[in-house]
């Protein structure tokens, strides 16, 4: 048995290997670089590192920018390419999580609903709400309920529709789900025009430059929901192979879907409270990723975290750079290049599982 | 080791599977027989507990209902008819995946794991593709390695659907006959839906015939496979001929 012994080393499932976790992290941390160094105030490089230097205690340093470009900075920019991160590694691993649990390669947390069920929760919110209450910690709780009821509504539509297992069938229901949703929510937003603006500017996606009370406010929904989404990321392997023999397999499926699929919704809906309806992120990530290394869930997952915070930041520095001083809603930008990247997902799909 | 009592499934108010009473012993293979639409694979579910059933099912001595989800995948290990193989996986992500029901839900696999799984990969010769896809192999060689994935699994009782609808006549016979083999050294339990009655004639050392939910014979390959019974139950005119102790059904053109 010594060579099978020998041989038991190669049997081992492809993790994330050092070259591609490198990669991530090395993108990310360009991303990061390029959001806080862009910007209509030119900071600079030396002394953006001066500055953070200077906060960090180091002896010996101290910084040479201006009180009001260290405001610019650590009251603008950071917290804004933070939230930014924040946000799009949620998307990212969101998207990724519901095409493993649905085994649907078109899943995306905007086109199953759950992004227009939580804009219909956030602007009940916003319209209905007196201002004690409305004031931000119920905005999440909102767009949470509204994302929960929206992701559960797709998916009964798309069972009780689906005769075989077909990608389209759910994107479909997600589509009729989100077209219903929508339209309740423009009617809520025209009974409550005062409201208009603030709705409007939600609905097409932004990353607000409104310091550190947003990043502080996501933070714990979208932690706790990455957290719960990376420690069953190996389940998720196993319910790619369908739920009769997820379950011949000993796991007690609708048991872990459900707490996938409450991860991955309370999450989005965080995200969505703060920054509006920003589509494809969920798309254009995770099938990057897999075009790019191949690799099953266990190593998806971790990447798609990784690279969607740095893939929105640099979203985010498109929208707010190409016709600067005027900003382009991020959802815009997504959609400019997540669109045409989502036929091509439909191109290469034959109907049937990821 | 499989004891059914009173087993019945119904699908839309319809009893597929009917108070099926059965024993299963210990190493035994047993064939499940029948027309279409017989109720085969709804009974390998029942066992399996993938669909509701009313009866009692026991294995390994202990009511199926009260084992949990992994106490059950230790036990049952089941080889579908048309398994999901996802094209980007390799061999080796497959077979460590019969590894789950020993692994707690956040858990990774451990050296144990990969000794079992290479193991199940040497027994049926396929540790030269451990890095292969899924998507590269042959039909046949796929059928090897759903089959590895349920011995990594180390259950003690095996269903198989179909386990050589899709194979050709020598993969058919190398198939079974690896089962066969692995049921002597491991002393497995297996019970197989076959269509292909002279080659489950071959092996199994018992027969259940179901027609209609219903066990309608239970015996020897012998006792089961006879013309009447054939005719009565799959409404074919068959020979039974008997070549070297093993019997064969072999069609008869009517007329």
């Amino acid at each position: 048995m010594t060579s099978v012994a020998e041989h038991a080393r190669d049997v081992r499932a492809r993790g994330l290997t050092p070259v591609w976790a490198c990669s991530a992290v090395a993108f990310l941390v360009v991303s990061l670089a390029i959001g806080v160094l862009s910007g209509p105030v030119d900071l600079g490089v030396g002394s953006v590192l001066e500055s953070a230097g200077a906060r960090l205690h180091l002896p010996g340093v101290s910084t040479s920018l201006s009180p009001t470009e260290e405001a610019i900075l650590w009251e603008i920019r950071v917290p804004r390419v933070m939230l930014a991160a924040l946000v799009g590694a949620m998307l990212a691993v969101a998207g990724a999580t519901y095409q493993g649990v649905f085994r649907n390669p078109l899943a995306d947390p905007y086109l199953l609903g759950v992004a227009a069920g939580a804009g219909l929760g956030a602007t009940i919110a916003i319209a209905y709400l007196p201002d004690g209450l409305r004031g931000q910690r119920m905005l999440p709780v909102a767009a949470f309920v509204g994302g929960s009821v929206a992701v559960f509504l797709t998916y009964a539509v798309g069972r009780s529709a689906r005769r075989e297992r077909d990608a389209a069938t759910l994107v479909l229901a997600g589509v009729t789900v989100t077209a219903f949703f929508t339209a309740w929510q423009t009617f809520v937003q025209q009974q409550n025009s005062e409201t208009l603006q603030e709705v409007y500017s939600w609905i097409l996606g932004n990353i607000p430059s409104t310091g550190w009370s947003d990043v502080v406010l996501v933070l714990p929904y979208i932690g706790v929901a990455v957290v719960v989404i990376l420690a069953l990321r190996r389940v998720i392997d196993v319910l790619n192979l369908g739920d009769d023999e997820a379950a011949s397999l000993g796991v007690d499926v609708r048991r872990v879907r459900l707490a996938l699929v409450v991860a991955a919704t309370l999450g989005t809906a965080a995200a969505v409270a703060v920054t509006g309806l920003i589509g494809f992120v969920g798309i254009i990530v995770p099938h990057t990723i897999r075009l790019l290394t191949g690799v099953g869930y266990r190593a998806l997952l971790p990447l798609s975290v990784v690279v969607g915070a740095g893939f929105l930041v640099l979203a985010d520095v498109v929208a707010r750079t190409v016709l600067a001083p005027a900003e382009i809603p991020l959802g815009v930008v997504t959609a400019f290049f997540g669109a045409p990247f989502f036929a091509l997902v439909l191109r290469t799909t034959r109907g049937g599982t990821s | 080791m499989i004891g059914l009592s009173g087993v019945t499934v119904e699908l839309g108010g319809r009893p597929v599977v009917d108070s099926v009473e059965a024993a299963v012993e210990r190493g035994e293979w047993l064939a499940l027989i029948g027309p279409n639409g017989a109720g085969k694979t709804t009974l390998l579910r029942a066992i399996a507990r993938l669909v509701p059933f009313r009866g009692d099912i026991s294995l390994a001595g202990r009511p199926s209902l009260e084992l949990s989800r992994a106490e059950l995948g230790r036990l049952v290990a089941v080889v579908p008819q048309e398994p999901s193989t996802p094209p980007w996986m390799t061999v080796a992500e497959y077979v460590l995946l019969g590894r789950t029901p020993h692994l707690g839900l956040l858990a990774k696999e451990g050296a144990r794991d990969r000794d079992a799984a290479a193991r199940a990969l040497a027994r049926l010769g396929l540790l030269p593709f451990v890095a292969r896809r899924l998507g590269t192999l042959s039909g046949g060689e796929k059928q090897r390695v759903v089959v590895a994935r349920a011995l990594a699994q180390e259950a003690s009782i095996v269903l198989l659907d179909e386990p050589t609808a899709a194979l050709d006549i020598g993969h058919q016979q190398q198939a079974l006959d690896l089962l066969d083999v692995l049921r002597q050294e491991s002393g497995l339990t297996l019970v197989a839906a076959m269509h292909d009655l002279t080659l489950a004639a071959q092996y199994a050392d018992r027969m259940l015939l179901l027609d209609g939910g219903r066990v309608v014979a239970d015996g020897s390959p012998v006792d089961v496979l006879t013309e009447a019974t054939i005719a009565e139950h799959y409404g074919a005119a068959i020979d039974v001929v008997d070549v070297g102790g093993r019997i064969a059904v072999i069609p008869r053109r009517p007329g």
